[in-house]
């Protein structure tokens, strides 16, 4: 690539069409896009796994699948979904929404957030190539030491450990970019209690990946020297201690199920207002309950280890945490429930999912709370029961608050309206298998059908709820099958309807920008004058309070005195495309496939570390983008 | 970490905004460290655990505590220095910044150089990564520590040559606030290693 010394002006940037332009893009929207486009093929590759879970336990002594292949289904499921589906959905909003919704024009660190994506890409590469290289990992996505310690001549579980450590990095990078975001590029006038909530649910977000993840990777990272160069860290025999890898595990574990929620809860803040015309009711009651869910939730992880005997003080400790914490998160459900309440409720597709999502929460959430009465959960540990609860609150919860955000968003990334009657249709469909498949599972975990056995006996009673609950697992599949084809017809058959810029009838400001955004985002930065700014621009308030429209949107969306006479759009200038990050980001892969074969992979490490450092100082010696003097 | 200069408000902003991307880059530095903590306190909470696991083979009582206590001195001295460093970058002076950032990395390599010889010590009373928990968590904790200086010495290094051709500047992102934070908290991180390890005795 040429290096010039003068700054590339905005038509000569980041714009550009092809593969190549994709690779070398740092601009959020795009890398947010990838982000979104990745997460879902992961999530069509977890939904296969699965699928063939659910067949396999359709019915008492199946043998579809050996218990070999069955523990590795349940361990790439559980990895693909929380590792490379929910969090990589939640950074596609965040890298695309969290910049226009400040008032920025991109993020911190352009570069460093393209290497995020590419390092999560090339991790979950990977984690799926074990598949080739002798079978995928099998020890379950919490890998507990010492089970996953064993046979260390079997590289499988290094791929766990390995890949979860590239991933762990790269997520690292992303919250330390999107903190110095919120926290230095706000527009002028956005406070920080002007700032729409999802912005506030990313940034406890970044928080909590900051300081939970360090924990694991240093879990992760004992257990592949354990298993490659013989150390002892959970060498029972010697001295080592199983519960240490526990802890590390579940000090990171807890809060990363914040990590997965938290983003849900930001998208449904912002859609249940706009389809309610109401604002949020107790806008800082949900920020701070949001913010003291971050705080608790690093005090509640070893609720994960009741039956690991802890001792009763502890116990009892953590059980009370794990009380407290339903607090904040109730206070949330009632402050959205209480937005809708005398609204004029338009019943669109995302906010059937917005509202389906505090109906399946608060399932979730209420057998949460089941597991902090000690005795009770020790019956439930590792039962269906278990499985039931996180899948009402990660798919149930999350899953279905993401799907309403893409509902919502998809016309601003395209410029065109997913079909309403589909998505009805999706919604529907995904409701009804949702609860057929989740649902019995309670009631399996309660009659003591344990979780990861891959099959069942004919006289254990669990035969007709397994069945139900695979039916349900499909229409769950042909439900995905629809909103897929929905997005095929909408944007790629291009039979969507144009959405235009603000089709909603929005709150913030995104929808004050075309659809799709300008590279540059905003012409003009918006100056802030308060919470929901876009609507304050449409509307004001007649004497008894009822919104009146002030002007067309148009119109008011450069406010007074800040018409564009003043600084031209030519004059903007945004980061240029680079390859470094993409460089950086593959040679750390290549590093990480030579630890896995050790002593020659050695070779391998070299390899990457040289095309790491080489990207890392072309990256710090390209000219920094800047105006011309 | 080098970034490119990110939004750029508007013409009337031009000023703060280089300001901007300073601010961005102290701000990533500072999340950074805070996540480092948990990353030493991991490790940490490790040793701990495993402080009397020893299997049998040398535990505590092999540490030289008087040779261990005058590398702790220099790399604390390094601070110093640092602080220097920046001090005479601030008064614009580069030649005294380059010499304090030259007494910095001999310093931190130093201590370097005595905790291989430490390591070789240990090592030939038999005591390996491979022999105890105690062993394990020990020479994770400290290596990865020395690791911290190891690359804290390279960063050193490369702002020495770049003050040499007088192109070390303060809007870059290797630039000796930066850095300085970050080798200020390696040397913190030693404080309490030295402590936890070495000093504190059952």
């Amino acid at each position: 690539m040429a290096v010039t010394t003068e700054a590339p002006v905005i038509s000569r940037s980041p714009g550009g069409k092809g593969v190549w332009a994709w690779m070398t893009t740092v601009d959020h929207k795009r890398i947010g896009l990838l982000y979104g486009i990745t997460a879902v093929t992961f999530f069509f590759l977890g939904g296969l796994e699965a699928l063939l879970i659910r067949l396999q336990l359709a019915g008492p002594d199946l043998e579809l699948l050996s218990p070999a292949a069955y523990n590795q289904l349940f361990t790439m499921h559980g990895l693909t979904m929380v590792f490379l589906v929910i969090m990589p959905v939640a950074a596609a909003f965040t890298n695309y929404f969290l910049p226009i919704l400040i008032g920025a024009r991109d993020v911190a660190f352009p570069r460093l957030n393209a290497m995020s994506y590419w390092l999560f890409l090339f991790s979950g590469l990977m984690i799926y190539s074990s598949f080739i290289f002798g079978g995928a990992p099998d020890g379950a996505w919490v890998g507990y030491a010492p089970l996953s310690s064993q046979l260390p001549e079997v590289v499988r579980m290094d791929f766990w450990s390995v890949g979860l450590l590239l991933l762990g990095v790269a997520s690292i990078a992303a919250s330390a970019n999107f903190i110095a975001t919120v926290f230095v590029m706000r527009a002028p006038g956005m406070t920080m209690l002007r700032m729409p909530v999802f912005v506030w649910m990313v940034l406890v977000v970044a928080f909590l990946l900051i300081f939970s993840l360090p924990s694991v990777t240093i879990g992760l990272f004992q257990l592949f020297l354990d298993r490659n160069l013989g150390t002892l860290f959970y060498a029972a025999q010697a001295g080592g201690d199983p519960l240490l890898w526990q802890h590390l595990f579940w000090v990171f574990g807890h809060p990363e199920v914040y990590v997965l929620m938290l983003p849900a809860m930001g998208i449904v803040s912002e859609v249940l207002p706009t389809f309610s015309r109401k604002p949020l009711f107790g806008y800082p009651f949900i920020v701070f309950s949001g913010v003291a869910i971050g705080f608790i939730g690093f005090g509640v992880w070893s609720h994960h280890m009741f039956t690991s005997g802890m001792g009763p003080i502890a116990e009892a400790g953590f059980g009370v945490a794990t009380m407290i914490i339903a607090v904040p998160t109730g206070v949330k459900i009632f402050n959205w429930v209480a937005t809708t309440w005398g609204g004029r409720i338009r019943l669109q597709t995302p906010m059937l999912f917005a509202l389906a999502f505090i109906g399946m929460f608060v399932i979730g959430g209420l057998s949460g709370v089941t597991h902090s009465i000690i005795p009770a959960d020790t019956q439930q540990h590792d039962t269906y029961y278990v499985v039931a609860h996180f899948h009402y609150v990660l798919f149930g919860g999350a899953m279905f608050g993401y799907v309403a955000g893409i509902y919502y968003w998809f016309p601003k990334w395209t410029g065109r309206m997913l079909h309403e009657g589909l998505g009805k249709l999706h919604f529907w469909l995904m409701l009804i298998g949702f609860n057929l498949t989740f649902g019995p599972q309670h009631i399996l975990g309660l009659n003591g059908m344990p979780r990861r056995i891959y099959t069942y006996g004919e006289g254990m009673g669990w035969s007709f709820w397994n069945l139900m609950s695979t039916v349900g697992a499909f229409v769950i599949f042909v439900s995905f099958v629809v909103f897929l084809w929905n997005i095929i017809r909408t944007h790629w058959m291009a039979k969507g309807i144009p959405g235009g810029d603000d089709p909603w009838d929005g709150r913030t400001l995104e929808w004050s920008i075309s659809s799709p955004p300008p590279v540059h985002n905003f012409d003009e930065v918006p100056i802030v004058h308060g919470l929901d700014e876009f609507w304050h621009r449409k509307y004001g308030e007649d004497k008894d309070g009822r919104a009146v429209r002030i002007a067309s949107d148009r119109d008011r969306a450069v406010p007074d005195g800040f018409e564009d006479d003043e600084t031209g759009v030519e004059d903007i200038h945004m980061p240029s495309p680079s390859y470094y990050p993409i460089l950086a980001s593959f040679g750390l892969v290549v590093g990480g496939y030579g630890l896995l074969y050790l002593p020659w992979g050695w070779l391998g490490v070299g390899a990457g570390m040289t095309l790491t450092l080489w990207g890392l100082f072309g990256w710090s010696l390209e000219p920094i983008t800047r105006e011309a003097h | 970490m080098s970034a490119p200069a990110a939004a750029v408000p508007s013409a009337e902003h031009h000023d703060a905004d280089h300001h901007d991307v300073h601010q961005l880059r102290k701000t990533a530095m500072w999340v950074f460290l805070g996540s480092e903590c948990i990353f030493f306190g991991a490790m940490i909470s490790t040793f701990l655990l495993y402080r009397t696991s020893t299997n049998g083979a040398p535990g505590a009582e092999i540490f030289n505590i008087a040779f261990t206590s005058a590398s702790s001195f220099v790399l604390l001295m390094s601070s110093l220095t640092m602080v220097m460093a920046h001090h005479s970058f601030e008064r614009r002076d580069l030649r005294q910044t380059r010499v304090w950032l030259a007494a910095t990395a001999l310093l931190g390599s130093t201590f370097l150089a005595g905790q291989i010889f430490e390591f070789t010590e240990f090592v030939d009373e038999g005591l390996t990564a491979q022999v105890s928990p105690f062993g394990s968590s020990f020479y994770m904790l400290t290596s990865f520590h020395g690791g911290h200086v190891a690359i804290g010495v390279m960063l050193l290094a490369a702002m020495f040559i770049l003050a040499l051709n007088g192109r070390l500047y303060a809007d870059r992102g290797l630039n000796v606030e930066l850095v300085g934070l970050y080798w200020h908290f390696v040397d913190i991180v030693w404080i309490v290693i030295f402590t936890v390890v070495y000093l504190l005795q059952v």
